[in-house]
């Protein structure tokens, strides 16, 4: 099925809704639908997924928060289609945050397709049965002759019932054995496979959507929030008389630092988020607030502040490399005599990038409502936001406030952007602190700077490299130093080599060593955590061997690659060079590897493996003489398997590609004296548009199970346009963002 | 006291030279943020009052065809008094400085950063995403995006459609490089930039295709 029918059926839906008017019912309160709609089955596991109402409507509940992976279109085809669903019948609302029904209702780590394709397929097959045993018994015909799709049970005579006409008899049938599910066959997939635009486009489109930043609670105030300029001061004293009489302002007070917002069962989130000291200001409306912050002055005690300074830690990194030394994490016996045999040509290189910002567009928010219990009646917590983990949030309430689990009301509301950001909850704590304060509903919302400046960033890191080549040129050795961040000693999230990276586990002459510098700028998730940074350099200095052996360089990566082998069988986060031999070869023939091209303008390759998914991109830049480049075409190709939508996987992809684009031109984040330079998108500029290349995308897709697409596209975007530019131009780039070296993405 | 368009309740009356009620006008409207940043550099927020004591007024907006009043102070953005006095939430926060265009909305049926642009300076009638239907029919920019599945956090696509609307408003048939002109105020973090233009050129063609009827709409994927 085309995208253009999908989309003619799609304008037919909006015609008709818009016929009658743009105030759609999508926000029906759950509670009332669940009373409405006759459930479809006794299984807890399945009615929380699947309900059908007598007039044929299909509501799909889906339980991955939405950030823009698509994850909420994506995981409900999977159940139409085994249900024998039409698209046009179903409606997909979210999923109340319920871990007992639906286990962890989080996004990260591009796992939300792999995680939960399988219970998916169950849900909807499970359903399709029961449907077809309504089906049996009231038209009175074996269960062998019946058949589910177009959301009717139709009999081999021809004869049909709708899926809204069995729903009454369906739901009384027993729940099937999850051992006796049968499956569709792919090849008679309808939907599966198809391009589906998101279910939430409509409300998009005409403005209805809500995100976190949007609620409007009845009697909610408004806040701002102010932290210490340096990470980890705390506010001591305020102008609290000038601030409180500020137009619109109802109440200004300082909150103290507090660990316990930090807590988290996850372990990746432990300790991450400490609410920060800092100065709230309540008032009526969001400008007269951040109007009033204007005029805030604030005491700060930064005895506890952070002093690092990226100038010094660049410095200090520096000083490691030309060192040595770190801790052991791979050392083949055949890499010393590599370096000492003298006919092997030796090339050492010092590789750099920077802390990055998430800066999703919506800025970090939430609105908490706390209400104080009486005599016999608790403490609760009502809280509405964006969130990767929301049930994280119950946990937060808990430790802060000792308000049990089941007093917490947590409203998932679509994201305005993740990236990895919202993970981390410490707005979260600051909304529900300040509406502890106050005892009302507040909306708290941060500024572009107050998200710039309070992030959980993509760490920065060094790497200093040196590999040999022997006379045939071939890899001889390769010597890898991880120069990276620590907290406490243990390395941040993102920071030092993942096991699995192919230096570690493809060659075998190999030393891999690992250093780390303690820091307490704070540092999260950023889309490709580690991957991100570590391919830039591993497919950059790959790029160089190959330079330096006078080989082509899709040749020399082949043959890096050797021969076709799964690194663990049946693993699929094992690198599997056999797939990773196919995009390569792929993205390179689609790309024209090795055709002529005008002086200025070169084609660079890259290929990295990480979230389960091998892909391979090709970008061709051209260069001026002022370094002005243009990143004319990116092709890509992808193997994840089977794809569930193929919209929704080509936007990934896309996104991918324009989001490593923007970070590696002009992106950077610097931190002095433990305070962040940069402030707005005037200093943090994300790409616009004219900007975007051409994206030339191919899935591969292969007999492995489906993994995920949110991040695995991004990793080797940096390096082959850097490879590229050395292709175009002889100049080699070994540090980001690229602005910083004088070039200029056109 | 009513004020509609009063230049003497500008915030940054004593500061620019000129006319300055023009001068923010000129900013606010298609502005890639140069003159703001350094004029703003910095700054959380734009436009802190400037002296004297904030006073509430009281404003007459006409907002989506529809004769609003509100109270606010002079300095107030239009984009909070939108989303907060008059609860459309459709035009976004971004940045507060222009640079982003999550806030854009037609004041005038020009494209203007709600974000800079004081009430006190509003001059016309403001045309925000969820009034960009009309009769209850979807914009064609609207039906394109819907086609092209251009959204993905979305958070971005109300001030994405609103460029494109006022570029479709001049030019019925634009190229790359015009859509890339008009859009070049929009951020989307997401990358959805390809299917932006796509999607420009989908909705041309369908008024083309009204026009003339002799061009089929939906160029597809």
């Amino acid at each position: 099925m085309s995208l253009s029918s999908i989309s003619r059926r799609n304008l037919f839906r909006v015609s008709a809704l818009a016929g009658g008017g743009l105030m759609l019912q999508l926000n029906m309160p759950l509670t009332a639908l669940a009373e409405d709609s006759g459930t479809l089955v006794q299984s807890k596991e399945l009615n929380v997924y699947v309900q059908i109402d007598t007039d044929g409507q299909i509501t799909i509940y889906s339980s991955i928060p939405e950030m823009g992976q698509g994850i909420k279109t994506t995981l409900p085809m999977i159940i139409a289609e085994e249900m024998g669903a039409r698209w046009e019948d179903v409606v997909v609302l979210d999923a109340p945050l319920d871990a007992g029904r639906y286990g962890l209702q989080g996004a990260g780590g591009s796992t939300s397709v792999p995680r939960n394709i399988d219970t998916m397929r169950r849900m909807g097959a499970s359903a399709r049965e029961m449907l077809i045993g309504a089906a049996s018994l009231l038209m009175e015909v074996e269960r062998e002759d019946l058949d589910a799709r177009e959301s009717k049970v139709i009999h081999s005579s021809g004869e049909s019932m709708t899926f809204g006409q069995l729903a009454a008899v369906a739901v009384r049938q027993p729940v099937p054995d999850p051992e006796m599910l049968s499956f569709k066959d792919p090849r008679s997939y309808t939907i599966i496979g198809t391009s589906i635009g998101g279910v939430d486009n409509l409300v998009i489109v005409s403005g209805q959507s809500q995100f976190g930043i949007d609620v409007d609670v009845p009697g909610m105030k408004f806040a701002t929030y102010a932290r210490c300029p340096r990470i980890g001061g705390r506010a001591t004293a305020f102008n609290a008389a000038e601030i409180k009489a500020q137009p619109g302002v109802t109440d200004a007070f300082i909150l103290q630092p507090d660990a316990r917002a930090g807590k988290a069962s996850m372990g990746f989130l432990d300790g991450l988020a400490d609410l920060r000291g800092g100065v709230a200001i309540v008032g009526d409306d969001t400008w007269s607030v951040l109007a009033a912050r204007e005029k805030l002055q604030v005491t700060w005690d930064e005895s506890g502040a952070s002093q690092d300074s990226w100038e010094q830690m660049v410095e200090q990194a520096k000083r490691i490399a030309a060192q040595g030394g770190g801790e052991v994490r791979l050392d083949s016996a055949s890499v010393a005599p590599a370096f000492a045999q003298a006919d092997n040509r030796v090339l050492e290189a010092f590789y750099q990038f920077p802390y990055v910002a998430h800066v999703c567009m919506e800025p970090m928010n939430a609105t908490a409502h706390f209400k104080q219990g009486d005599a016999g009646i608790p403490d609760t917590m009502e809280i509405w936001l964006g969130s990767q983990f929301p049930g994280q949030v119950k946990e937060i309430a808990n430790n802060m406030f000792g308000i049990a689990p089941e007093n917490v009301t947590v409203h998932a509301k679509r994201m305005g952007g993740g990236f990895g950001r919202r993970a981390v909850h410490d707005f979260a704590a600051e909304a529900m602190a300040i509406s502890h304060r106050i005892g009302v509903p507040v909306k708290l919302t941060w500024t572009r700077p107050d998200d710039i400046h309070n992030d959980f960033f993509r760490v920065g890191g060094f790497e200093q490299m040196k590999a040999a080549i022997d006379s045939d040129g071939k890899l001889a050795a390769w010597d890898q130093h991880y120069i990276g961040f620590s907290k406490q000693g243990k390395p941040v999230i993102g920071s030092g080599l993942r096991g699995n990276e192919f230096s570690m586990v493809a060659l075998d002459n190999a030393r891999v060593t690992q250093s780390m510098m303690d820091i307490a700028t704070p540092c999260g998730a950023w889309r490709a955590p580690g991957s991100n940074t570590n391919a830039f350099v591993e497919q950059g200095f790959i790029h160089e061997l190959a330079v330096l052996a006078e080989r082509d360089h899709l040749e020399f990566l082949l043959e890096l690659m050797g021969e076709p082998r799964w690194l663990s069988e049946g693993d699929v986060n094992a690198l599997n060079t056999g797939r990773a031999i196919d995009v390569i070869k792929l993205a390179a023939e689609k790309a024209g590897w090795g055709k002529t091209l005008p002086a200025g303008t070169g084609l660079g390759l890259a290929f990295y493996f990480c979230h389960a998914a091998h892909v391979a991109e090709v970008a061709q830049v051209s260069v001026d003489a002022d370094r002005n480049y243009r990143v004319e075409k990116v092709t890509v190709a992808v193997d994840v398997g089977p794809i569930v939508n193929h919209s929704g996987a080509m936007s990934q992809v896309q996104g991918s590609v324009i989001d490593g684009l923007s970070t590696m031109a002009g992106q950077q984040i610097t931190m002095e004296n433990g305070e962040i330079q940069q402030d707005n998108f005037d200093q943090y500029p994300v790409m616009r548009i004219a900007a975007t290349p051409q994206i030339d995308v191919h899935f591969i897709e292969s007999d492995n199970p489906s993994t995920g697409l949110g991040e695995p596209a991004l990793p080797p975007l940096a390096p082959a346009v850097t490879n590229a530019i050395y292709a175009a131009t002889g100049v080699r780039i070994r540090s980001m963002p690229l602005s910083e070296l004088g070039f200029k993405l056109v | 006291m009513v004020n509609t368009i009063d230049a003497r309740h500008h915030p940054c009356l004593g500061r620019l030279p000129g006319r300055p009620d023009a001068f923010l006008l000129l900013l606010a409207w298609f502005d890639s943020g140069s003159m703001l940043k350094r004029l703003l550099l910095r700054r959380s927020i734009l436009i802190p009052g400037m002296g004297g004591v904030a006073s509430m007024n009281k404003f007459v907006l006409m907002v989506n065809g529809e004769k609003v009043e509100v109270q606010a102070q002079p300095e107030m953005p239009l984009l909070w008094v939108l989303r907060d006095k008059l609860k459309l939430t459709g035009s976004k926060y971004g940045c507060g400085i222009a640079q982003c265009g999550a806030c854009t909305v037609h004041v005038n049926g020009s494209p203007m950063r709600s974000c800079v642009l004081p009430v006190s300076a509003v001059s016309g009638p403001v045309t925000t995403i969820e009034g960009l239907a009309e009769g209850g029919e979807l914009h064609p920019l609207q039906n394109a995006w819907i086609q092209h599945d251009v959204a993905q956090c979305g958070y971005c696509q109300a001030g994405q459609i609103m460029s494109a609307a006022a570029l479709l408003a001049k030019n019925k048939n634009p190229d790359d490089d015009d859509i890339d002109q008009a859009m070049a105020g929009n951020y989307c973090r997401c990358g959805t930039y390809i299917r932006v233009r796509k999607a420009i050129h989908t909705a041309a063609a369908y008024y083309d295709a009204d026009t003339s009827s002799t061009k089929v709409t939906g160029a597809g994927q």
